[in-house]
């Protein structure tokens, strides 16, 4: 299938010229490939895995979104550490049975998320600015603005009381925890080393990819949100609202992107000095790989959460530099873009073939 | 086609000269074996309707198409042109009808833009570019301040602007792209005096427009295209406004439209071409079609006292400060086909994105059945029954990369069968659209084809399926068969007078003058935003009709 052997094509070219940078780099890309296939064989590296897995894919879900109406939401970066931050704290503020006081910590993260890119998509409709400065601006704001101020002013008792020295917001009480999905996992497997959790987020990050592909194939607001991304002149007329259609998608968009720091929260209970980022900014390169469809969607942040946690062992056997795979990372969606264009020239001239057909009938 | 040159002037003489031009698109002949010269220091207008082929002829001019054939000469030498750089080269420079020029900027930064003049360590040399340009702006009369934002200039200014920029890169044959369309009239004013500065100056200006009163006022010789041909060149002493717009109309009845008057039955007006023989393949449309039987023209039964579907009250629209629709009233009536003619740009587009909801009004009202939906949305509108076949089927009536069965449903998606409670119906649009391409003759290889791969005929029988399909109550059809072959024209016709049997209220828009005459039970002509005159079709030649459109036939029938 051509929708198929695009994705699978980038990957491949990436791979190649991957190699090609380790040759030049005197590494043997071999040896470093295998090393990586070999650590990712272990349950350890395998539950680290899915547990990256889980906020690249919301992250994923949450640019897409954007892009099935030709937006482009980079704020989501801004919007999951916002999000993050402050659900951590409102979630530490009060103890509510368990089922509630994660909904309550959830809905906060998304209401965030939301608000946030919310503004932008409001920015847009009213004022005419372009989504791309307006998210990159309230990216700064919110990271260099409000969390570095926040994370301050919430900070537990000067951060000293958590083994390992770590510095964050008070710690939320168990009921706002998720369980892990061990139990689960050790049922078919060994039992997992100490101190590492499948976090049951990735449940949830299932189950919002389930829904987006309802949304987006199954509703009117799917529909229009679809139309109005390959014709937006085309989809007013056919009576799409373009302004509510747009602050819409914004708003879900950063609803979604509230949810990526959630398995995170989930399972350590609080926001800590130094929270993994960059998530949202993958998530663009994963909704691109992905081609904005739920299935694809998974394996592009599998791909991804691969290459950042098999390669730690490149250190170890210092086969290659670790850093090799941001290379690879970065030549993935290069090779994804070129990829998709030449698919798209493929069927563009199979579909000027189909045309000529038709004029002759 | 017969090319009355007044005075073969040798070519050294002739700033432009060009011979044998030929341009094709993928099935469309846009310029056929033109000849034209323009003499140095002259005012030469091009003129002609939409399509006529005179923006490809400029086009090629300014080096930004190819020509198949023919040979340009500028200042009697062969050039061959295969940028505007060349024609910028050549001191040719061009003038869009939509300016480019950069907001933020100031007047002067966007004239020099490109062509700046240099200090040393690359640094622009901003005090011989302002001296350069006052020069120019004092010697053609052209007056703007260098050191303005051009945010803050009206569109007259910005005219200005885009001309001394085309000056200040050496250019002394100038290509007006239609440059009235967007002023209003003292603005039109201080344009042709700029004009005329310029041609006092020695510069040779190609005007092209379709107002034939502009055209009369300035333009020193005026040379007419039609349907991709040269028709004549004259001067305007030697013609009325009425000569004119014959020469740009045409007698259109001679050569093309069988087919029309077979679907309508109607009895040729007049002289022309009665005798053309109708092909036996299009006439087969005849046969099921109830409103051809017999010698009536059942289709002109207006239904008596038939209930109002449309009113349209003292419409006013504003684009930028500039009215480009006042004081219209409307009526359409159930099993009425209401036809609107005019030139392009007289208002009809935003008088027709007025009713569907898709342009803000400035004032007045707008009633469908016993509903206001004058501030409503788009959906509203068409949930109530409104039905629009898009002028512009690419932009506005498909989504080109998506398969059929999303086509079919698009204007229609909240209602059933395509959805039910916000949620689609994949298996119901699948059916309808089958459903659509059957009963319209919609031929493809499946619902699962791109609306891209379709033709255009076959793609416009589907926007007009998916629309009849609905059952409206009213429906807009704006130049419904524009650019589509013979026989899915005649199909959406034969569409269009079915559905008024059945009662459908139709406001046309159509710049064919035969389509408009053939199907509407009245015609309005609209000019400058107003309807200028009421018409009975069954009475009229599109020879009149033109005449009206452009103004030069007004005996100022009274509002409607």
């Amino acid at each position: 299938m051509l929708t198929a052997s695009a994705p699978l094509g980038a990957v491949g070219l990436a791979v190649a010229f991957s190699s090609l940078v380790l040759i030049i780099s005197g590494s043997n890309p071999i040896e470093a490939y295998r090393d990586m296939l070999g650590h990712a064989g272990k349950l350890e590296v395998q539950v680290d895995i899915l547990n990256r897995v889980t906020p690249l894919y919301l992250s994923g879900i949450a640019a897409s979104i954007g892009f099935r109406v030709n937006l482009f939401n980079i704020g989501v970066e801004g919007q999951y550490i916002l999000a993050f931050l402050v659900a951590a704290h409102v979630g530490s503020l009060l103890t509510l049975p368990p089922v509630l006081h994660v909904t309550l910590i959830l809905l906060v993260a998304m209401t965030v998320g939301a608000a946030l890119s919310g503004l932008a998509g409001v920015l847009k409709v009213i004022r005419g600015v372009h989504e791309v400065i307006s998210t990159i601006m309230l990216n700064a704001i919110a990271i260099s603005g409000l969390v570095a101020w926040l994370v301050v002013e919430w900070q537990a008792d000067g951060g000293t009381r958590r083994t390992g020295g770590r510095v964050g917001t008070e710690p939320i009480a168990d009921s706002g925890l998720l369980p892990d999905l061990n139990g689960f996992l050790e049922m078919f497997t060994r039992d997992l080393g100490q101190g590492r959790q499948l976090e049951s987020m990735l449940l949830i990050a299932v189950a919002v990819g389930v829904i987006y592909h309802f949304l987006v194939n199954r509703t009117v607001f799917g529909f229009d949100l679809r139309a109005a991304g390959v014709n937006p002149t085309a989809a007013h007329v056919g009576g799409v609202p373009p302004k509510r259609t747009i602050v819409t998608a914004m708003l879900i968009s950063g609803g979604v992107a509230g949810l990526v720091g959630m398995p995170e929260l989930m399972s350590t209970g609080y926001f800590p000095s130094n929270p993994v980022l960059n998530l949202g900014f993958t998530g663009i390169a994963v909704a691109l790989l992905g081609r904005n469809h739920t299935v694809g969607m998974f394996f592009g942040a599998l791909i991804f959460a691969f290459l950042d946690k098999s390669s730690s062992i490149l250190q170890i056997t210092s086969s290659a530099t670790r850093e090799i795979v941001v290379i690879m990372q970065g030549l993935i969606v290069l090779a994804v873009v070129v990829a998709y264009q030449v698919v798209a020239q493929i069927r563009k001239r199979q579909e000027a073939a189909m045309a000529m057909l038709n004029q002759l009938t | 086609m017969q090319s009355t040159q007044q005075k073969h002037t040798p070519v050294s003489a002739n700033a432009i000269e060009l011979t044998g031009i030929a341009k094709q698109f993928p099935g469309v002949v846009a310029n056929d074996s033109i000849n034209l010269s323009v003499a140095e220091g002259e005012i030469h207008a091009i003129c002609g309707e939409n399509g006529a082929g005179k923006s490809t002829l400029m086009k090629i001019l300014y080096g930004m198409l190819a020509p198949d054939e023919g040979t340009i000469r500028v200042n009697g030498e062969k050039a061959v042109l295969n940028s505007p750089t060349d024609a910028i080269a050549l001191g040719i420079g061009m003038v869009h009808q939509h300016f480019m020029l950069a907001d933020h900027l100031t007047v002067l930064e966007n004239v020099i833009i490109g062509a700046e003049p240099m200090r040393s360590l690359g640094r622009i040399d901003f005090t011989a570019g302002r001296d350069h340009f006052r020069k120019i702006s004092k010697a053609y009369g052209l007056d703007v301040e260098p050191d303005d934002f051009v945010d803050d200039l009206d569109i007259g200014q910005r005219q200005r602007v885009e001309i001394i920029k085309v000056l200040y890169r050496g250019a002394n044959i100038l290509i007006l792209d239609e440059p009235t369309a967007v002023l209003v009239p003292q603005e039109v004013e201080e344009l042709f005096q700029n004009i005329r500065e310029l041609k006092a100056a020695g510069c040779t200006v190609l005007f092209i427009a379709h107002k034939l009163n502009e055209i009369l006022e300035i333009a020193d010789v005026i040379t007419v295209l039609r349907q991709a041909r040269l028709v004549g060149t004259v001067t305007p002493s030697e013609v009325t406004a009425k000569e004119l717009a014959e020469m740009m109309i045409g007698p259109k009845f001679s050569t093309q439209r069988p087919i029309l008057r077979s679907v309508v039955g109607k009895a040729e007006p007049r002289n022309t071409a009665a005798a053309l023989p109708v092909e036996s393949g299009e006439t087969v449309l005849g046969g099921e079609n109830g409103p051809l039987d017999g010698n009536e023209r059942l289709h002109r039964r207006r239904v008596e006292g038939g209930e109002t579907v449309l009113t349209v009250e003292n419409l006013r629209l504003v684009d930028e400060s500039r009215v480009v629709v006042d004081s219209v009233n409307l009526t359409v009536h159930r099993g009425e086909i209401v036809g609107i003619a005019g030139v392009e740009g007289n208002g009809q587009s935003e008088l027709i994105e007025a009713i569907l909801g898709t342009r803000q009004i400035a004032s007045g009202g707008i009633f469908l059945l016993d509903q206001n939906i004058t501030h409503t949305s788009v959906r509203h509108r068409r949930e109530a029954g409104l039905g629009c076949i898009p002028q512009d089927r690419h932009r506005e009536g498909l989504l080109l990369s998506s398969p059929l069965w999303e086509n079919t449903a698009l204007g229609h998606q909240t209602e059933a069968p395509y959805s039910k409670w916000k949620l689609l119906s994949p298996t119901n649009m699948r059916s309808r659209a089958q459903e659509v391409c059957k009963k319209f003759d919609v031929r493809s290889s499946g619902v699962d084809n791109t609306a891209h791969v379709l033709s255009g005929g076959n793609q416009q029988k589907l926007i007009v399926g998916r629309e009849m399909i609905a059952e409206p109550e009213m429906l807009i059809a704006a130049h419904p068969t524009r650019g589509i072959d013979v026989g899915a024209q005649s199909a959406v016709w034969n569409e269009i007078l079915k559905a008024k049997s059945w009662g459908l209220a139709t406001l046309l828009v159509s710049a064919d003058l035969e389509e408009l005459i053939g199907l509407s039970d009245m015609l309005l002509v609209m000019l400058r935003g107003r309807f200028v005159a009421r018409l009975n079709p069954a009475r009229l030649t599109s020879r009149e009709l033109g005449a009206y459109m452009t103004g030069a036939a007004i005996h100022a029938k009274s509002n409607c």
